[in-house]
């Protein structure tokens, strides 16, 4: 099945090499920051996971729209494993954002930040679609139901970013801000070599999760065929 | 530690933590696969020898 | 074309007469809304200004809007209809418009109620905010319509409706309170007319998919 794409071990290997090199970027060649101080490295961890989260939901998206196009029989875990994978990372940045929230404002939450707002209802979305899909019945109705919910979910981050930007104007909440990507050219690089070993790492983790529900699903199979 | 740092490390060490979470959940997945495997292959060494019929 | 909008209006139609006959849903819709409406003066802060008001309507039309889409798919599903009206030979989409219009009348009605008693017991609606009712009701008939088959075919579905519903009706609810008290409503109206148009075509497209067996 994975003999077309490129190896699965060759990109497990790649992202550890990324990842270590990032590690050195951040904290050894990027400069810290005048204003924000050591707490702005929070930055190289946390909007790289919040792209991967998007990312994520969008391969989820995109693989539903494959299923409900094609009908092909796997782009339904496919879509699932994005979905799920995305849900972890889009914790992550909610979790991250709060630290560095704290980091630079003192406080855990605020309302004024869009991205974390945006997270919080994509949270709730994207729970609810596991609720739906363990509620269902196995089956390409559940396939093709989960599909259209994964892809309603990509049409919601616009319009829910809209929102609440739009809500920002008439609720005002204590405007925090931060220091704009004023960046050297080494801290735009540690952030790019962060963001690309992010996405590596999120990328080998949904193949490697995606081998594991398939090799669930052939067993289960294979079970019921080898029953007396 | 300052603060800064610690806030630093806490948000590294969240995403290092999650991740590993994600490898131990993964990893007693893999324990079951394997042991249902297992199972199967005692099943398929159980069936009765298909020896009646030709083989080729 | 034609023949698609008398499948429609046939659907709706039959929906209409449903209720009037048996007149479950909209009579709980209407004590829900007032009640809700009732509850939220008791939950208002003496000092609370105008604004919180028009949050509290907001909350009121959503979560009488979920009451009646939790019993939107309802007859079709115990008598087995469903089934029959996929395998006619019309549109399926066909069936989540005829089902889009019908509850939007029962949320109609509803609101025909619910607003002139906001207006007596807490604050004044002006055009904008009407405006603001009109299109974000679209909206939540559209997809809620769309969720409520989805949530139909699974177990635990009176929960699973809400869960599914409100993350999207995050964007109305916005779009709502900022035409009714906004100094700028108009942004806020088209933000909801880009809603509108964005997952109605969506429900409209996808409805098939959720439906079939």
């Amino acid at each position: 099945m994975s003999n077309t794409k490129p190896s699965l071990t060759v990109l497990a290997w790649g992202a550890v090499a990324l990842v270590a090199l990032a590690a050195v970027m951040i904290f050894v060649v990027a400069p810290e920051d005048a204003d924000q101080g050591f707490s702005q490295k929070i930055f190289y961890v946390h909007v790289p996971i919040a792209l991967t989260a998007y990312a994520c939901f969008g391969l989820g998206a995109w693989k539903a729209f494959r299923l409900l196009a094609t009908r092909g029989e796997r782009y339904d875990l496919e879509s699932y494993t994005g979905v799920h994978l995305g849900t972890i990372f889009g914790v992550l940045t909610l979790v991250t954002g709060a630290i560095w929230a704290k980091a630079s404002w003192g406080v855990w939450w605020t309302w004024s930040s869009n991205q974390l707002v945006l997270f919080l209802v994509l949270f709730l979305f994207y729970c609810a679609y596991f609720m739906l899909r363990f509620s269902v019945e196995p089956g390409p109705r559940r396939e093709r139901i989960s599909a259209v919910y994964a892809l309603f979910g990509v049409a919601l981050i616009p319009v829910s970013f809209f929102a609440i930007r739009l809500a920002n104007d008439f609720i005002h909440p204590t405007v925090f801000t931060r220091e704009g990507p004023q960046m050297t050219g080494e801290m735009f690089a540690a952030f790019c070599v962060s963001w690309a070993s992010i996405t590596l790492l999120a990328y080998v983790m949904y193949r490697v999760e995606l081998a594991g529900k398939r090799t669930d699903a052939n067993l289960r199979e294979l079970r019921e065929a080898l029953q007396p | 530690m300052s603060s800064a740092d610690q806030y630093v490390a806490a948000a590294y060490g969240v995403f290092v933590v999650v991740v590993l979470v994600w490898v131990a959940v993964l990893a007693a997945k893999l324990s079951r696969l394997e042991r249902e495997t297992g199972e199967l292959v005692q099943l398929a060494r159980a069936r009765p020898v298909a020896g009646e019929q030709a083989d080729g | 074309m034609s023949a698609y909008l008398a499948d429609v209006a046939a659907l709706a139609r039959k929906d209409l007469k449903l209720e009037l006959r048996a007149r479950d849903t909209l009579p709980a819709m209407l004590l829900f809304v007032l009640s809700t409406l009732v509850v939220f003066h008791f939950a208002l802060p003496a000092d609370a200004g105008e604004d919180a008001a028009y949050g509290l309507l907001w909350v009121a039309l959503v979560f009488t809007a979920l009451l009646g889409l939790a019993r939107a798919w309802v007859a079709e599903r115990e008598a087995g209809a469903l089934d029959g009206l996929v395998l006619a030979p019309s549109d399926r989409s066909a069936i989540w418009l005829g089902k889009t219009l019908a509850t939007l009348a029962f949320l109609a009605a509803a609101e025909l109620v619910a607003l002139p008693a906001f207006v007596v017991f807490f604050a004044p609606l002006d055009a904008s905010a009407l405006g603001g009712v009109v299109l974000a009701s679209i909206g939540i008939c559209a997809v809620g319509s769309l969720v409520s088959a989805m949530a139909a075919a699974a177990r635990g579905r009176e929960v699973l409706l809400p869960l599914l519903f409100l993350p999207l009706a995050i964007p109305l609810v916005v779009g709502g309170v900022g035409a009714s008290i906004s100094p700028d409503p108009g942004t806020y109206l088209a933000f909801l007319g880009l809603y509108d148009a964005v997952f109605a075509i969506l429900s409209w497209a996808a409805f098939e998919y959720v439906v079939t067996e």
